[in-house]
């Protein structure tokens, strides 16, 4: 963000009336400058009732300590897809979609173990020389001496192909996967990828009937190790509706594409600013293992998750009322300082950097974390293996989104 | 002071002293003993403190309650003698506690 930006934005929110501030807007976060309005909420608000939000009026949890507390009571904050699921923005309530991670216990755990072992650590091992070889090739083909999007030749391709593998879906289709990924999560608005909710369904039935050929075959063969066949295969899953197989889907996608995708971008742009940090990662290569949780914790890919409370209920000295929408910002719980030492620095070497709320706490704690921090791992070491530097040449675009806290494009170089 | 012993998944040993009061959990984490990670910091809401308790202690060790119980059954290896180390606070009888680490922690 300009400077100017920067000083316009530090001064609104500190003269917005407290009742008035509203994080909710998609623009904060496209023009990076949501920063200064969370700072506030932390130090004065951080439990927070907003009326007149853009999706509506909401409360915000902000601190790091009461998202975690919030995170545990999953019995009165639900993420029932009926009652608006996971995200700020209600969707038509004809067109939610159920999946687990917009279900309560019990439906939710069932469907979760269903998947839970393609992160198991057997499995986890063996993908790690496919990793490898699939990130060695990637980096061995980027162009020397030339400006090139970051985000499409080495985030989205490797996330891409990594999940064309955990679905056994066609490689030479991947590229699919990012587009349905993407409709999935933008705002719908003239000249998006998304213009209407419905041309959104059209695309999703599109994914769905793309899908339906290999659930067909798979639910015939014998259990495989890929995700359609564990869905096929778990008692909890095998007989979804298609529009649950069709939610559990999108749910599949975005978790293990938009996330790791972001913070690999987001790894390259913050060694950039911070060349201090760049230069102590090139003298320690091993500082990598450190580094991996501190940038899935500066990015976090999830900006927030919502939660509907269906029961009246006390939280931190206010009443939240049956009926209320109540999100948690991990963005801002992630640079609370009350829980971690110089929050708003990049530091690639901290201590406990896994104590970050990136991936959600509870229930419903992100399934495929561990292999979001191999993808990067391995990344990052073949990355140092090969180039000195990768240099950001011009301006990040980020994604218009209060819910994926993304960047679509950074022009890098790498010199010869 | 009571006695912990941690046992990594390689096998390497740490006997450490933990005060009373502490998490088993926590007897980890201050004596930087690896294979325990900790996450969420003891509030119960990861599974990054999970260990197999030796059988002979498992009693002594209490229940897991409903929470710790969901979080154990998102676990990549959970078996019957699974807990979440910062579940067990550790008290005088459980003097020469033994716990071992899973492969990896979820």
């Amino acid at each position: 963000m300009s400077a100017l930006a920067s000083t316009h934005h530090a001064e609104l929110a500190a003269t917005t009336p407290l009742e008035e501030l509203d994080v909710s807007d998609p623009a904060l976060y496209r023009d990076d400058v949501w920063q200064p309005y969370f700072a506030r909420l932390r130090r004065e608000a951080p439990v927070h009732h907003c009326r007149n939000g853009m999706f509506g009026p909401y409360w915000s949890i902000s601190t790091y300590k009461e998202i975690v507390q919030a995170e545990l009571l999953h019995k009165v904050l639900s993420s029932e897809s009926a009652l608006g699921g996971i995200s700020i923005r209600d969707r038509p309530a004809d067109l939610r979609l159920p999946m687990f991670i917009a279900m309560d216990p019990p439906r939710h755990d069932e469907q979760r173990r269903a998947v839970q072992p393609i992160v198991a650590p057997a499995n986890l091992a063996k993908l790690e020389h496919l990793i490898r070889e699939r990130a060695c090739r990637i980096l061995d083909e980027l162009p020397r001496n030339e400006t090139f999007n970051w985000v499409d030749k080495v985030s989205v391709e490797l996330t891409v192909q990594m999940l064309a593998t955990l679905f056994d879906f066609p490689q030479e289709e991947r590229r699919k996967l990012s587009y349905w990924s993407d409709c999935a999560t933008a705002l719908p608005m003239p000249g998006g990828i998304i213009e209407t909710e419905e041309q959104r369904e059209a695309v999703f039935a599109e994914m769905l009937a793309s899908f339906m050929g290999l659930w067909n075959a798979r639910v015939n063969a014998e259990p495989g190790n890929d995700l359609i066949s564990m869905l096929a295969h778990a008692p909890a899953t095998r007989h979804m509706s298609p529009r649950e197989f069709m939610g559990n889907l999108v749910l599949l996608i975005v978790g293990g594409n938009d996330t790791t995708r972001n913070s690999i971008t987001g790894g390259v742009l913050f060694l950039n600013q911070n060349p201090e940090e760049y230069a102590k990662l090139r003298a320690n290569p091993a500082l990598v293992e450190s580094m991996v949780p501190e940038i899935i914790r500066y990015q976090t890919p999830i900006a927030h998750m919502r939660r509907t409370a269906i029961a009246d209920v006390e939280f931190a000295g206010h009443t939240i009322r049956e009926g209320d929408k109540v999100v948690m910002w991990y963005i801002s719980g992630n640079r609370d300082e009350a829980a971690i030492e110089q929050p708003d620095r990049f530091i690639i070497d901290r201590k406990r950097p896994r104590q970050h709320l990136s991936f959600g706490f509870g229930i419903h704690r992100c399934v495929g974390n561990r292999l979001a921090e191999l993808q990067l791992t391995i990344l990052w070491q073949e990355i140092l293996k090969r180039f000195d530097r990768i240099e950001v040449v011009g301006p990040e675009k980020r994604v218009h989104s209060t819910f994926i806290h993304g960047i679509t494009e950074l022009p890098v170089r790498i010199p010869a | 002071m009571p006695s912990i012993i941690y046992i990594e998944h390689d096998g390497t040993e740490h006997a450490v002293e933990v005060p009373i009061g502490h998490s088993v959990m926590l007897g980890a984490v201050e004596n930087n003993i690896p294979g325990i990670d900790a996450d969420c910091g003891g509030e119960c809401a990861c599974a990054t403190c999970h260990v197999f308790v030796d059988p002979a202690w498992l009693a002594l060790c209490g229940t897991p309650g409903e929470q710790e119980s969901s979080m154990l059954s998102f676990a990549a290896t959970a078996a019957p003698n699974s807990r979440l180390s910062c579940q067990i606070p550790v008290t005088e009888a459980l003097d020469g506690l033994i716990v071992r680490m899973p492969e990896a922690q979820h």
